[in-house]
């Protein structure tokens, strides 16, 4: 072994650069109020970016519904409209059962053995629980939190929606105008168009969160749950991804659960705030956010907890 | 990661050093106490002495059986001789193992992945799954001399005397369907075991996903579970071949372990051989070994070499696979 024979360089020390520019570094100082529904409570930051409905159509009702997990109520006597051609937000700190409540509309619940759902969820009239769970599902689809597609190709991914349970029959020729119309409806055609045979699990995050909106879509349901979809993405594919739910409401009635008040006010026509199982307050976005009733919803929106 | 700072970072002498950049940024044992650092040194010892007992056997095995082996002795079967030159080659050792590896393998990798898939995603009555599941742990502790003497006892039996040789009412009880029945209990734990391990790693959300379209459990597994984990069961079946080549007690009771396949008179021809007894490399190696019957050491090197190239094929083989399934990706936790 040789020894050190330098001696090792000297300790350099740095002077410390002037403090100020850190300071930018800051939190910008807070910006313009929305479009202009100054709240109370002080709701800050975000535009809506979704105009007033065309039209609604009631194709779900929530009618007094509760869940609850062996003892613990999760979600506590709701009852609530979902329309087509409107975006419903639902939001609350976690732990309030929102996405419970988004997973009883097509009876994902029911895959947790301790869940016991009470009340009644109605489909066009049809409580839910009278349809065949495998098609109420392609009725009323869901996308998750993380993004999940499925460790195909792209092509397949949707492909697998539209076959025979487990079967691999009906050749890509007939399929491929259905997959894609639905790459298309989730804003994905023109990316993944040319290489429709790439692994999907190697798409970009934002990308593969698109793909399980085009499957959720492809299976041409009424209803599309969306839970916490963003949350996962970064800001530039959450700004795709609510363009894309903002145009879809008219296709489909959608449901979003989302932690982002901002999110919600830009792009929900109505929002449900729950707090600890219990629906505080439903109303349209400018209303909640501006001019919440009640008190639980005013410091929610403000930020005095959460 | 290039980094846009453009003077060198600034240690204050109450901090450490900074890390090394780079993705082996790692940190040194320089500030360990002695006693860490007698570990970790005695840890790479240990490393490097396993790796050089492996090394060890793999390049005598190589230097010997490229000494030894020569190629006929892979299509000429073993028969009488006084000398190592007359005595033959051991084709029939080898096809031999190819038999009991087919059979062994085709009856435990779709019963093993049947029990994984129906304990993970089913498991229902708890009860029963615990049960199956400590069952196939057990089996996987028995000496294979110990199920062996078992099936010894089950393939005698008269019911079952289609399954090899009979004669007169007596049942021989020893053949390749005997050995590779046998043989597929001491893969199966190992097959049901990297399988669920491979099933447990899909997360849960990936399965609802697949659900919330309307698709049911079965075409869920099917289409979805299964080839997602691919990989894992070409491990398990993998690790089981493994097991299956090298078991020679199974072979030694119920194969007969005759020098020659030794088919049944009066049975067509699939059937006479697979009724019939017969012997394996391992079964061989034992023999030709000095402590065997045979007693011709360069024959027992040879076919040991042909033995260890097929596990190294099959170690390539779940390569291929793992390397198949990276570029389909997972999904991000």
């Amino acid at each position: 072994m040789e020894f050190l024979t330098t001696p090792p360089p000297p300790i350099r020390r740095l002077e410390l650069e002037d403090p100020a520019p850190a300071q930018q570094a800051a939190p910008p100082a807070q910006t313009e109020n929305g479009d202009g529904a100054s709240a109370p409570g002080g709701f800050t930051g975000a535009r809506r970016s979704i105009g007033a409905p065309q039209f609604s159509i009631r194709r779900m009702e929530i009618d007094h519904v509760s869940v609850s997990y062996s003892n613990r109520d999760a979600v506590k006597d709701v009852s609530l409209p979902v329309r087509q051609g409107e975006v419903l937000s639902l939001i609350g700190p976690s732990g309030c059962g929102k996405t419970t409540l988004l997973r009883s509309l097509n009876r994902l619940t029911e895959l947790t053995s301790t869940a016991k759902l009470r009340g009644r969820i109605l489909l066009d009239d049809v409580d839910i629980s009278l349809i065949e769970p495998t098609l109420l599902r392609r009725r009323v689809t869901m996308v998750f939190q993380q993004p999940n597609p499925f460790p195909m190709s792209v092509f397949d991914n949707i492909a697998y929606v539209l076959r025979e349970q487990g079967s691999r029959r009906q050749r890509k020729k007939t399929l491929e105008p259905a997959v894609h119309s639905a790459l298309d409806r989730a804003g994905l055609f023109e990316e993944v168009k040319d290489n429709l045979d790439h692994p999907a699990l190697k798409l970009s995050g934002g990308q593969q969160q698109r793909l399980c909106i085009a499957r959720a879509l492809a299976a041409e349901p009424e209803v599309l749950l969306l839970d916490e979809p963003c949350s996962a993405l970064d800001p530039q594919s959450t700004q795709v991804i609510e363009d894309l739910i903002v145009k879809l409401r008219d296709d489909v009635a959608v449901v979003i659960v989302t932690h982002n008040l901002q999110q919600a006010y830009r792009i929900a026509d109505h929002v449900a705030f729950m707090y600890l199982g219990d629906l505080v307050e439903y109303s349209s976005a400018t209303a909640l956010f501006g001019s919440p009733r009640e008190q639980r919803t005013q410091e929610y929106v403000s930020g005095a907890f959460g | 990661m290039g980094s846009s700072v453009a003077t060198p970072p600034a240690p204050t002498p109450a901090s450490s050093p900074p890390p090394r950049k780079g993705k082996d940024a790692v940190e040194g044992s320089a500030t360990w106490r002695p006693a860490d650092r007698i570990g970790l040194a005695i840890c790479w010892a240990l490393g490097l002495l396993f790796c050089a007992i492996a090394v060890a056997i793999v390049a005598y095995l190589f230097v010997q059986g490229i000494k030894f082996l020569k190629p006929e002795m892979l299509v000429t079967p073993a028969s009488a001789g006084f000398s190592q030159g007359e005595s033959g080659g051991f084709s029939d050792a080898l096809f031999g193992t190819l038999i009991v590896a087919t059979m062994g393998i085709a009856l435990a990798l779709p019963t093993g992945v049947g029990i994984a898939v129906w304990l993970v995603e089913y498991g229902r009555p708890t009860a029963l799954a615990r049960v199956t599941e400590s069952t196939i742990e057990s089996i996987a502790g028995i000496p294979s001399i110990v199920l062996a003497l078992f099936g010894t006892v089950i393939f005698s039996s008269t019911a079952l005397g289609f399954l090899s040789r009979s004669s007169e009412g007596v049942v021989f009880g020893r053949s390749f369907f005997a050995a590779s029945a046998m043989l597929s209990l001491v893969a199966l734990p190992l097959i049901v075991a990297s399988t669920r391990e491979g099933l447990s790693s899909i997360p849960r959300h990936v399965r609802e996903a697949s659900y919330a379209v309307g698709k049911t459990k079965a075409a869920t597994t099917r289409r979805i579970l299964l080839p997602a984990s691919r990989p894992q069961v070409a491990t398990g079946a993998m690790l089981g071949l493994g097991r299956i080549i090298g078991d020679t007690a199974i072979i030694i009771v119920l194969l007969g372990a005759t020098q020659n396949f030794a088919p049944v008179e009066g049975a067509s021809f699939p059937l006479n051989y697979l009724r019939g007894a017969g012997t394996t490399l391992t079964n061989f190696v034992y023999e030709a070994s000095p402590t065997g019957n045979l007693n011709q050491p360069e024959k027992a090197y040879a076919a040991a070499f042909v033995l260890l190239l097929m596990v190294l094929a099959l170690n390539g083989a779940v390569d291929v696979v793992h390397r198949r399934a990276r570029k389909v990706g997972t999904w991000s936790s």
